[in-house]
């Protein structure tokens, strides 16, 4: 019988590879009848989600998010370009 | 088709600059090194224009460039300082589960609407902070799988590491981001063993 402390490497490994057939079907079980596990999963989809919101975010070009050169390293790149 | 009419170098850095360098920080979560591979890709842009074919914009050349400086750059670092055992450390929620491995202190309930979340400027900058808080190595495996998107094996290589203990990793450091939003964004209490 699986511990929630394997079902959560387990949930974490899932995102990772396809786990073997035996475990898999360990891990379902245990989180159809436990709660805190079923949580666990849903939080670590969302942390995943969130990152991947993260990267659309930062590459959607003119997005304002977040930080911008710095005037000392605009000019410099600027200038590198003009004399490589 | 007229290369040189698509790229126009002078305008690079007011165009480009900051995109590039809001790619690199998101990777790399240092302002220095970030700057230094915005300037690396201009530099490789620069020698490598013969190259640009114009089949992708201007943007997209420049962002495969710095992917690949990216991914130059963590190579380096691994191999200079590949990762060790004890790296993986204990389980991150050790002190949550009792003598049989079950709860004592379950993950509390976040609530609200995650597609809410996904929305908000300052969840996205608490997650960052976190992930910042991780340990480089930690920091580094989960910004690969999650946020660039590579393959397990793919990270592997750059990361000089087993698959086994890869996902040791990814287990650890996703597990210690979810304790670090769970505290400092949510404040919530963790929920009571049953």
């Amino acid at each position: 019988m699986l511990s929630c402390k394997d079902v959560t490497k387990l949930v974490s490994e899932s995102m990772d590879r396809s786990l073997p057939l035996g475990k898999r079907i360990g891990m379902r079980l245990h989180l159809l009848i436990c709660k805190f596990c079923a949580r666990y999963e849903r939080q670590l989809l969302l942390i995943r989600e969130t990152a991947r919101r993260l990267a659309a975010t930062v590459e959607a070009p003119g997005e304002p998010l977040g930080e911008t050169l710095s005037v000392e390293a605009r000019e410099r790149i600027r200038e590198s370009i003009r004399n490589p | 088709m007229a290369k040189s009419a698509t790229l126009d170098p002078s305008t690079w850095v007011d165009r480009y600059g900051d995109y590039l360098f809001r790619y690199a920080m998101l990777r790399l979560r240092d302002r220095s090194a970030a700057e230094d591979m915005v300037q690396e890709t201009f530099l490789a842009a620069l020698k490598g224009r013969g190259t640009y074919s114009g089949d992708a914009s201007e943007a997209t050349w420049l962002v495969g460039i710095l992917k690949h400086k990216i991914a130059d750059h963590y190579r380096r670092q691994f191999r200079e300082a590949p990762l060790e055992g004890g790296d993986l450390g204990d389980h991150p929620d050790a002190g949550h589960f009792d003598g049989t491995g079950h709860w004592t202190t379950g993950p509390a309930e976040w609530g609200g609407n995650p597609a809410d979340l996904y929305r908000q400027g300052e969840f996205l900058d608490r997650f960052r902070t976190c992930l910042s808080g991780l340990s480089p190595k930690h920091a580094d495996a989960f910004t690969l799988r999650e946020i660039e998107g590579l393959g397990t094996a793919e990270i592997c290589k750059v990361l000089c590491v087993s698959e086994t203990n890869l996902w040791v990793i990814l287990h650890r450091a996703r597990a210690l981001l979810r304790r670090c939003l769970e505290t400092s964004w949510f404040g919530a209490t963790a929920g009571k063993g049953s």
